[in-house]
């Protein structure tokens, strides 16, 4: 080997082990969502950590115009209500029979004021619309036009607490996922109670489900019944599926 | 720089593997902003149980007017092992980016790129490109020196693959993943679309593993024992 090389190998590959260290470092010392200690979820956290730490957290997912709107395949839980189907559930059964009048969304946890919000509560809040892109974590995607109110806003209206770092949804389908205050608070993030113009139809996640437009489509979770905010990451398992999905 | 050669490798076939595995789960390819199973495809390709498969409801038009975007529900249980498929194709991609790096850096400051990988001035005329060109055809490979020097056209190919196809296939993965293209929206624009760029990110992959392909005949051809030893070690 020359003398006059200035990185030699040797030197190369410890700088490139000791770097890689240092990204994956942060990630092992600071409590993280799941890891399971599986190494599939450990390029998980690798990816949240580095998303969280090079892009600023609030930036807008491109919206787009009202020519724009696309079919919408309508995927896993389609239709709560059906009871021919394992993810049948006979509460939203009576509250579907009921034109979802008698629907109310529990916000709990770390907030000051726990309470159920109806879908006129919910609608009484300043409403957002957007043109956005879902994209499906099977390859396709799809542009919809939402309508609802800002996570934000009802988050600040139930008085969050200073402490609480995630917002965890839970659905009638059985679906549960949690998202970070970063992507609670981000403006596009919403309860959607609207699509294209009308109400939110059925298999689509009626009478509201999540939107989170900086994430890949299954965080969005329909058919929404519970909101709860904690301090601590709530696990409830590895469903093999990763927690963020940024990418 | 060698052992980022192999780590690139591995890395580059898991990706490779886990990417045919994610393709599976929807084996239809758009152009545009958007694309699904209710819209019409570039192409399709028939490599899974959902090629083509069928299973959807009858489609409902979200608006009155003739010639609206539909919704429909899915009747059929797709095939998808996206669960660990994706995490184990980003897990794969952190290892080929950060190795990536330390290639490009050592490359760079070796003097390996200089020296070994651009083409010298006088390479470049256009009778000792054909002549390069015509020793290929005729399969005149020449034996193995043990590493550099290269040929004029291994050195074109390996330069495409480390500043062009490599890149390519980086952005365009960054494309598709919501989080980035919400901060640097400029990269739908740039590959016209996400479905653009995930279409362009097979290409992109099919190049790459062609290249692979030839690159493996050519070390073979050229002494196999003799070069993967010089690949792995060194002179």
């Amino acid at each position: 080997m020359k003398k006059n090389q200035l990185i030699s190998r040797r030197t190369a590959i410890i700088t490139g082990l000791t770097s890689l260290g240092g990204l994956v470092l942060p990630g092992c010392s600071k409590k993280l969502p799941p890891t399971y200690g599986n190494i599939l979820r450990m390029g998980d956290a690798l990816t949240y950590v580095a998303q969280r730490t090079l892009l600023p957290g609030q930036s807008l997912a491109m919206e787009y115009q009202h020519s724009d709107i696309s079919s919408f395949p309508a995927t896993g839980t389609t239709n709560p209500a059906d009871n021919t189907k394992p993810y049948f559930s006979k509460a939203y059964g009576n509250l579907h029979t009921g034109d979802f009048s008698n629907w109310h969304l529990s916000v709990e946890g770390r907030v000051a004021k726990p309470g159920l919000y109806s879908l006129a509560d919910l609608q009484r809040f300043p409403s957002r619309t957007q043109i956005t892109r879902h994209t499906c974590e099977e390859g396709w995607s799809a542009i919809g036009e939402w309508t609802g109110v800002p996570l934000a806003l009802v988050l600040n209206s139930a008085g969050i607490l200073p402490s609480a770092r995630y917002v965890n949804f839970y659905a009638y389908d059985g679906a549960m996922t949690s998202i970070d205050m970063l992507d609670a608070f981000h403006p596009q993030t919403m309860l959607a109670y609207g699509m294209n113009g009308r109400s939110l139809p059925v298999p689509h996640g009626a009478p509201v489900r999540l939107r989170v437009e900086t994430q890949i489509g299954y965080k969005s979770v329909k058919y929404l019944q519970r909101i709860v905010v904690t301090d601590e990451f709530v696990d409830t398992g590895d469903t093999g599926w990763a927690w963020y999905t940024g990418i | 720089m060698k052992s980022a050669h192999w780590i690139i490798t591995l890395s580059f076939m898991v990706l490779s593997f886990t990417g045919y595995v994610i393709l599976m789960s929807h084996p239809r390819l758009y152009w545009g902003q958007v694309g699904n199973d209710l819209t019409p495809a570039l192409f399709e390709l028939p490599i899974s149980r959902n090629y083509q498969h069928g299973g959807w409801e009858k489609t409902i038009p979200f608006f009155d007017a003739t010639g609206s975007p539909v919704t429909a529900s899915r009747t059929y249980d797709i095939f998808n092992q996206n669960d660990w498929g994706r995490s184990l194709h980003f897990l794969s991609a952190w290892f080929l980016v950060l190795t990536g790096v330390v290639y490009l850096l050592s490359g760079i400051f070796t003097g390996h790129f200089r020296n070994n990988l651009w083409p010298r001035a006088r390479e470049l005329s256009r009778q000792e490109f054909w002549r390069d060109v015509i020793k290929h055809l005729r399969m005149q490979i020449p034996s193995a020196t043990g590493g550099p020097q290269y040929g004029l056209l291994q050195k074109f190919t390996y330069l495409a693959v480390i500043l062009v196809l490599m890149p390519l296939m980086i952005l365009t993965g960054f494309t598709m993943s919501p989080a980035i293209t919400a901060t640097y929206p400029f990269l739908l624009k740039m590959f016209a679309g996400a479905q653009s760029a995930r279409t362009i990110h097979f290409f992109a992959s099919i190049a790459l593993v062609l290249f692979l392909l030839v690159h493996v005949v050519m070390v073979i051809r050229s002494g196999f024992k003799k070069q993967i030893t010089a690949m792995t070690f060194g002179k």
